[in-house]
Order: structure tokens, then sequence, then C-alpha cells
């Protein structure tokens, strides 16, 4: 009998990814309906004061697996240690956060179990006692409803999707022995861009397209930071060699759902709309008034964005004080 | 160096795409394919990589007849030969199906680099290269934007959520793409011509020894499409001057959609 929905978390440098209390509170609400306990996986190798912050998003259990070889994600020891962890306590459902690193992990994970995979899941829920996930296709031009046949059901939810919910209990903590196996991938080095909100976690993004005619994207990194925003482009800001690829929105980039979207100097290809047609809020500032991204938000101001933008960011200070 | 391209068709993401009346498709009518965007830095690195170590590159594929279109355009730009996988069974399969087919060719024919896209842009998976990478037992590096190959081992700078990481792998290995990692060439010309002589060999599941029935049940389905609701109309904020009109958008931002 399959029993039990496990969480895992993700951390980095000691602190949890959002998603991963978006997953735990998602895994909560999925184990209240199956009348099941949540239990949260954690690996790493200093992890004695971070994992029991888990408990406060609904894990009845915390399972810490640490070690000095699980200190850098590394897909096949983290493979091994969670699909053995996964073979001996069979949880009919696993859900982790989309992210790079989720999505390599679940994808292995889905190989190595043989279990059906929702990658980038926005919306779970049930229709009698299966699952349902909505996900997203075609760059989000799509909405698709995929059932999951088979154990444990992976789900892989998308960073900004899903609710947040604080508990009141504390998990019980338990320890891992953990065997690696055998490793062949070797952790080098890494660089982790200082002070930058991650793009697909911020709760606003601006983002700057052709209009902003050159690589000082000024205006828009000074409004992004009074909003603790993150900085995106289109794919012709990127193809111009203005901002690195990593900033990029749209289908063949990276896919944003932030509460607040800013697009500057957008046209709105559909290319672009793709990435960003999930956000809650949707502003675009741009001169031309036949811009199709108008067509696609829910606040359009026309006129020259270096004049507007910097008068917003006027606002914003004034309202925070 | 052998070196393996898992490639895939896709429709061009300027597509407009429409849901079929079963719902649980899109029309494919009037839809411009090519190679998935992700698939053609894969082909680009595989050729830079053999022009640097010599070698092949194959281009592998699990799609319909016309995908050939895609992998003929793949040998133009430079590679070696295409191998097929056309079977109905396998239309429509989803990412591990896929995975497990891809699996059973390079089974056949051993690979010391293998090459994806992260996720092909239409079903938008992420999960056929480290899937393909399990079943053939070997280590896979995910998003990478650089690479280097010295003696047995390939180094990968590989992109996570706010920042890069690099691992090193021994081969054979795979690797996935990221939107940087080079600018695909254009085929040329005298490669074009070249293309139409280099082979595509076609084959079923029964050919590279995989039960239709096994890939027929795929372990996730989809049950219903939709065209994610449109934002109701728009509102032009307007006003005197610049400076009103910013005034009135931080004002509706924070007392109306209480997002600031």
């Amino acid at each position: 009998m399959s029993q039990g929905v496990l969480a895992i978390a993700e951390q980095i440098e000691g602190v949890f990814r959002k998603v991963t209390y978006e997953a735990l509170s998602e895994g909560r609400r999925i184990a209240d309906r199956l009348n099941c306990d949540l239990t949260a996986i954690i690996l790493g190798a200093n992890l004695d004061n971070i994992s029991k912050e888990l408990g406060q998003y609904g894990a009845d259990r915390i399972i810490v697996a640490q070690s000095p070889t699980l200190s850098e994600y590394l897909t096949d020891a983290y493979t091994t240690v969670i699909a053995d962890y996964i073979n001996k306590e069979n949880p009919a459902v696993v859900i982790l956060g989309a992210s790079t690193q989720g999505k390599d992990l679940s994808a292995r994970l889905s190989a190595r179990l043989n279990a059906p995979l929702a990658m980038d899941c926005v919306a779970i829920r049930f229709e009698e006692n299966n699952i349902i996930a909505t996900r997203s296709m075609y760059g989000g031009k799509i909405l698709a409803d995929i059932t999951l046949d088979g154990n444990p059901q992976i789900l892989a939810i998308r960073p900004n999707a899903m609710t947040i919910a604080n508990t009141a209990g504390a998990g019980s903590i338990e320890k891992l022995d953990t065997d690696t196996g055998n490793t062949v991938l070797q952790f080098i080095e890494k660089s982790l861009d200082t002070g930058k909100v991650e793009l697909t976690e911020a709760d606003t993004v601006i983002s700057g397209g052709r209009g902003m005619a050159g690589a000082d994207f000024t205006v828009i990194e000074e409004l992004a930071q009074l909003l603790d925003g993150a900085v995106g482009a289109s794919r012709s800001a990127v193809d111009e060699g203005w901002r690195p690829a990593s900033d990029q929105v749209g289908q063949t980039g990276k896919v944003v759902s932030p509460n607040l979207y800013i697009a500057c100097g957008i046209s709105g290809a559909i290319q672009h709309l793709a990435g960003m047609s999930s956000s809650k809020v949707v502003v675009a500032i741009n001169k031309d008034p036949e811009a199709p991204i108008f067509s696609k938000a829910d606040f359009g101001i026309e006129g020259d964005l270096f004049e507007i933008v910097p008068l917003i960011a006027e606002q914003v200070k004034k309202l925070k004080g | 160096m052998e070196i393996a391209v898992l490639l895939k068709q896709v429709p061009a993401t300027e597509s407009l795409i429409e849901i079929t009346d079963d719902g649980k498709s899109i029309k494919t009518d009037d839809i411009k394919w090519v190679i998935n965007p992700y698939d053609e830095f894969a082909v680009e690195e595989a050729l830079q990589i053999k022009e640097a170590h010599g070698g092949s590159v194959t281009i592998i594929s699990v799609g319909p007849e016309k995908t050939t279109e895609a992998i003929r355009t793949a040998l133009a730009m430079g590679a070696d030969k295409g191998i097929l996988i056309n079977d109905p069974a396998a239309e429509g399969c989803d990412g591990l199906s896929t995975a497990r087919i891809l699996a059973a060719v390079l089974k056949e024919a051993p690979f010391d680099l293998i090459i994806a896209g992260q996720r092909a842009v239409d079903d938008d998976n992420f999960q056929v290269g480290p899937a393909v990478a399990e079943f053939l037992g070997i280590p896979n590096i995910s998003m990478v934007i650089k690479q280097e190959i010295i003696d047995a081992k390939i180094r990968c700078h590989g992109t996570i959520d706010g920042g890069t990481v690099i691992l090193e792998a021994p081969l054979p290995a795979l690797f996935t793409t990221q939107r940087g990692l080079n600018e695909p060439r254009y085929a040329s010309l005298p490669g074009i011509m070249k293309a139409k002589k280099k082979p595509i060999d076609i084959k079923t599941l029964a050919d590279i020894g995989i039960e239709a029935d096994r890939i027929r049940k795929s372990l996730t389905r989809i049950v219903a499409m939709q065209i994610p609701p449109e934002r109701k109309d728009g509102r032009m904020i307007t006003g005197d001057s610049a400076q009103a009109k910013a005034v009135e958008l931080v004002r509706i931002l924070h007392e109306e959609a209480k997002v600031i």
C-alpha cells in the first residue's frame, strides 16, 4: 500500500527556496485530502539550524539526510538518496518545486522509479480520488489537465503558482542514514548572483525590451530595487546583447508568474506573452499605442518609458515613506 | 568522439496554437514546424565539438514522417546521419516513454556524448534529457551554457536559479542546453545539397526491441486542454502629463490591485 505525501525541500547555502514552502503547503493540502501524513525530506551538509523550519509549513515528519557528500546538489547522489527513501516508504505522492534543480531531480527520479511526473504544475486538484495536475504547455499558450497513473505520483510545481500556508505544528525530526552509492558527478565550483532576486521567484518583475534602445537598464533596475523585484528582458533585448540570456522572459526563456509584471518598451510578441501571461497583474508602458502588449495588460500607459518609469519610482518612494 | 543529439520537431514559437474539437490536442494544419530551439543549440554544440575533437554527429528523433525535415535541416548544418523512430504507437506519448525509446536507440549504438535540449518548447517537460541519462546509467548535467572536454571528461557550466555551477562528469555523459551556449549556424547552400545524400534511418518500435503496448500506455495522459483565460479589457491610464499618469498608476496598483 502506498501512503503519505513526501515533499522534497530545496535549500541553497542554508536558505530554503520560496518554492519549498509552496511545495510543502500544497503537499499539506493534498495530505489532508488523502487523510495522511506529510513528510518533508531535506538533503545537505549543514542542516541542523534550518530543518525544523519545515514544520511551520505543515510537515508532520522531517527527514534530514545530512552528509558532507550532499553539501552541493549533484543529480546522481541526490537521486539515489531520495529514490532509496521513496522505495522504502512508498509515498503515494511526491511533491517538489520545479526550480532548475527540481526539474533535473524530478525527471531523473521519474525514470529511476518508473513513476509518472507532472512537470511545472500551476494547479493541482482532485476529481473523486484522482489527482488532476494543470500544467502549461507551448510556453503558456495552453493549459493542460493531466492524469497520473502509477506510484508515486510526482508533482513538480511552478514557483509562485501556489500559496504558502503557515501551520502551528512542529514536525518531528528524524535523521536518515545516507548512502549515495557510486557517484561520478563532481562539483567544481559555483557562483551566485548575490543580492539579485531570482526571476522565477520574484513577486514583482520589471522587464525591458527593444524600447530600452541600449544596454542601460538603470531606470528599470532602480524601480525593481524599490519593489524588491527582479529585472527581466524580452528576447530582442537579449539578442541585442543588452541583457544576459538568464534574464529572458518568454517561450524560449523563463516563464514567470509574479504578482506584478511591468513590461517597459516591449511590443508583446506572442513568444514573450507566453512567458508572462500567468502574471497576476500586468502593466505595459510603451510609446506605440498600437503595441499588442496593451491588449494583454491590465493597465497601460502610452508614453516614453525613460520619462515614466522614474516618475513611478518617485511615487513608490513616497508611498514607502 | 561519437556524439548523439536528441532532437524534436515543434511548432515555431510564433505559432498561434489552437485546440482540436476533442479538447486533448492542438490543431496542426497551419503550423510551421521547426527544430526545437534548444535542440538547435545542441546541434551547433555537437558540430563545434566534432570540429575540435573529430568524430561524428548523429541526430536521433521520435516523431512522424515529417520529422525528417527537421533532421534534414540538422544534417544541412553539418550533422552526419539521422535516426528517426516513426511509429503510430509513439504518437502523443509522454516524456518518460519518449526517453525510453531514445535510450533504446542509444543502447544499440553507443555514444561518448549525448546532447539534448533542456526542454522542447511544445510540451515544456524538461524530462527527456535526464530520463534518457538515467535509463542509460550515465551522468547528466542540466542547462549548460559552456562546456569543455578534456581527456575522457566533460566540464560544464550550468545555470542554476540565481547563479551558475561548474560540474564535471566522466564520458559517456549527457548534457542539456541553455540559451547562451552558442549561436546556431545557418545551413549553407552546399550544406543543404550534401544533406540530401546523408542517410536517415527510419525505424519502428519493433525494430529497436520495444513493445508498442508499453509505449501506448503512457503514465501521464492529457485529459483536457484549454487556452488560458483572456485578461479582461485592459485600462489605459490617462492624464494630462506623464507625472499625472505615474501618480494614477501607483495609486491603482497600491489601492485597487494591492500589488505594491
